[in-house]
């Protein structure tokens, strides 16, 4: 019933468009290089380094404003299709590689690969790999690269000396699927009983936790990125037969089972919180309320995580896996403009100037990101630094060569839709890891 | 919902229209008076009702994801429904939901009703039984997903405290509808109560004086005369709520999106993860009809066998 209200509220939405369209028909070309643009991002943290950057647009190129709109993530998307039906989408919006290969397969985007020919936009200023992969299955390219992010380990200073571990151990984890490693055995070490009782002394009480060596975030649904990916992709596996534009998925993968089978057992070994106890707050917050004493987050998150009062918090890179590596997701993000654009010319100068060192230096400066351009990377490192964060966790995966991308493949909302329900089951151990390759099978039909 | 809700008072009223009808001249003029007052509402339900459900039901036999044009599959999607096992698992958990929330609020707000009619004569103590319904379902759904957090939430606080084991309200499968059928309990009993209030109200006086003189007991009086001469009312009220109930969404939505596992992916919710977040309109609309279908099935049956529109009192 509210499904159909709410296809009724668009066909009406839409026959008023196409009434107002009728009226205003004739106001400006379609390739409209000035006037007002609108700009959507949903990150409210970079909203002031991007309203920095629409005013220094204006600046250098004074008949053209940006018009900057922030949406939480949970509306960005709805939001974003119902302008792409309705004729109100923005001319330019922040893109994610999880999203992009439906909107142009169902050309809501516009091919930039003309656009940048012409101005001679350096593509490989930009941190590897991040330019390709905006480049969709029919070859053309549909974003500029924007900003990259990957993941490490968040601990809490002040634990890690109690429970007299180094720093520099903290640096140099190692982790298999057996057994563990050593980062099973500081995860181990981390947790505490009610009764102060550490996780690998005798007598310890997993029931009765009151910190937890490792967070939890959740189950992980398709991607995993921050819950389990920095550990399964370090064994050799990886989530699709190829990425991007990937057609079968791997989560029948023995390797993989494996992974998880010891990941859902930290659980059950007390050294970290059970899935249906991390329903509610967010795993951030709970570490700052001391809950627990590693969390493995993305970098989007050191603000949120240094920001905490009167927690002293570290950084330490993903542990090393059996294949001698460390592994860390690779996300990045760019910006993309929409098929249906009134301001064509304009929307790509934009582009541009978002992708330019001009824009990505901005950001960078106010260490909140990564942008995507190498040099400007640096500045942001250094940025972070001035601030008292050491980011090399999250730089040195770039440096070393050891992320793998963010699995892009069609249909990716219907995989996760499958996968979420079944990791969830297998991480609270309602369902032995076996359960994943019926998963996988339902997944890989989607692709036939 | 809000005329339906005038039923029980329009017998009151029956008389004097009536006697204004018969004052009114020739029928011809009637029906264009009358259709120019029906026709705000009326433009109103065929843009927003008819032509949205007419669509909707034309969707269901199409694949579409919005974007493109639908495209004609027949009854495609309803045989995929069929063999959906997270279809029949919406089924199962939003009748679980359905039947926990309807009993305990109508019973609770049967008590609370009572309560007002006999006891609670104040206007401040009727007025704040309805607090909890001014709030948004969103807000009252957050404020509880905060509270009953498992590790940082004030209820499990008061819990430990008292010697008990902490409980995940919204983690546990087993947990996650009762709590949150409880929670939407909490915010409706006291709207659900002045409904049957009002009823409570149309109930003669004189009944009960014979009742008395008669030397019935407080339960005999309840049983015998307070239910039956109530049922119009609250069977209105159950079709009502049991059909609110179903749609139950907001809760879901803002607190464990369908999870843990598929413990809450109630059918409205299914619904709106296979049309907007999967981009499967068509498929989301046939299960949109199903419900509808359901839906109206249930209220007839509640008419039907509960004699909703019949009183005891004529």
């Amino acid at each position: 019933m509210k499904k159909m209200k709410a296809t009724g509220a668009l066909a009406a939405a839409a026959a008023a468009v196409l009434a107002l369209s009728a009226c205003g028909s004739g106001g400006g070309s379609a390739e409209a290089g000035k006037g007002e643009i609108s700009y959507w991002l949903w990150d409210a943290n970079q909203l002031p380094a991007y309203q920095q950057c629409a005013d220094d647009f204006t600046k250098a190129n004074p008949d053209i404003t940006v018009k900057i709109t922030q949406r939480g993530w949970d509306d960005y998307w709805s939001t974003l299709t119902n302008g792409f039906v309705g004729g109100t989408a923005p001319d330019v919006f922040t893109n994610h590689l999880g999203r992009y290969g439906e909107l142009a397969e169902n050309k809501q985007l516009l091919a930039i690969d003309d656009a940048v020919d012409k101005d001679k936009v350096d593509l490989s200023a930009y941190n590897e790999g991040l330019a390709d992969l905006w480049v969709g299955q029919d070859g053309k390219r549909y974003g500029l690269p924007k900003d990259w992010d990957t993941i490490g380990l968040f601990y809490n200073k002040d634990m890690l000396s109690a429970a007299g571990i180094s720093e520099a151990q903290m640096k140099d984890l190692t982790w298999n699927p057996e057994d563990g490693g050593t980062y099973e055995k500081v995860v181990a070490h981390l947790t505490v009983d009610k009764s102060g009782k550490r996780g690998d002394e005798p007598g310890f009480d997993k029931n009765n936790v009151q910190v937890y060596g490792l967070g939890l975030n959740g189950g992980g649904d398709s991607s995993g990125q921050t819950e389990w990916s920095y550990l399964t992709n370090t064994t050799g596996w990886s989530h699709t037969d190829k990425n991007p534009w990937g057609t079968h998925y791997n989560y029948d993968d023995p390797k993989f089972q494996d992974s998880m089978q010891w990941f859902a057992g930290l659980a059950d070994k007390g050294y970290m919180p059970k899935l249906e106890t991390t329903v509610g707050a967010s795993m951030a917050d709970t570490f700052a309320a001391g809950k627990s004493a590693i969390n493995a987050h993305g970098s989007w998150m050191i603000g949120q995580y240094t920001g905490y009062k009167g927690i002293q918090v570290g950084i330490a890179p993903t542990p090393v896996g059996p294949e001698g590596k460390r592994a860390s997701m690779f996300n990045g993000l760019a910006d993309s403009i929409w098929a249906g654009t009134k301001k064509k010319d304009a929307s790509i100068k934009w582009v541009e100037y978002l992708a330019s060192s001009a824009c990505q230096d901005v950001v960078a400066s106010k260490a909140v990101v990564f942008p995507a351009l190498k040099a400007s990377s640096d500045k942001a490192a250094a940025a972070f630094q001035a601030k008292g964060v050491d980011v090399t966790a999250f730089t040195e995966h770039v440096k070393n060569q050891t992320t793998f991308l963010y699995p892009i493949t069609d249909n990716t909302a219907k995989v996760k839709g499958i996968m979420e329900p079944a990791m969830d089951a297998v991480v609270s151990g309602k369902a032995p890891v076996s359960s994943l390759t019926a998963a996988n099978e339902q997944v890989n039909a989607l692709f036939k | 919902m809000t005329t339906l809700t005038r039923n029980p008072r329009s017998r009151e009223q029956n008389p004097k229209r009536t006697l204004l009808n018969r004052k009114l001249p020739g029928t011809r003029s009637d029906v264009r008076i009358a259709l120019f007052f029906i026709a705000p509402a009326m433009i109103g339900f065929v843009l927003f009702y008819l032509v949205p459900t007419i669509r909707g039901i034309y969707l269901s036999f199409t694949e579409y994801n919005i974007l493109g044009d639908p495209e004609w599959i027949g009854l495609e999607n309803y045989q995929a429904i069929a063999k959906d096992p997270l279809f029949w698992n919406s089924l199962a958990v939003t009748g679980q939901y359905v039947i926990l929330n309807i009993a305990l609020q109508t019973s609770l707000a049967l008590g609370l009703a009572l309560l007002m009619h006999q006891v609670a004569k104040s206007t401040i103590i009727r007025g704040a039984l309805l607090l909890p319904y001014l709030m948004s379902n969103v807000i009252a759904a957050l404020l509880w997903f905060w509270m009953l957090d498992y590790q940082i939430g004030v209820v499990n606080q008061f819990i430990e405290w008292a010697g008990l084991p902490r409980a995940a309200f919204f983690g546990s499968e087993e947990w996650a509808i009762p709590t949150q059928a409880l929670i939407n309990t909490w915010r409706h009993m006291g709207y659900t109560a002045l409904l049957i209030f009002a009823g409570l109200q149309s109930i003669p006086g004189h009944v009960y004086e014979v009742a008395k003189l008669d030397g019935a007991s407080a339960w005999q009086t309840f049983s015998k005369i307070t239910i039956p001469l109530l049922r119009p009312v609250l069977v209105l009220v159950l079709v009502v709520t049991v059909i609110g109930s179903f749609q139950v969404f907001d809760t879901v939505a803002v607190t464990t999106g369908g999870g843990p596992v598929n413990a809450t992916r109630v059918i409205q919710y299914y619904i709106y993860q296979r049309a907007f977040t999967e981009s499967d309109f068509g498929y989301g609309a046939a299960i949109a009809v199903i419900l509808f279908l359901i839906l109206a099935l249930v209220a007839f049956i509640q008419m039907k066998f509960l004699k909703g529109n019949e009183s005891d009192l004529d």
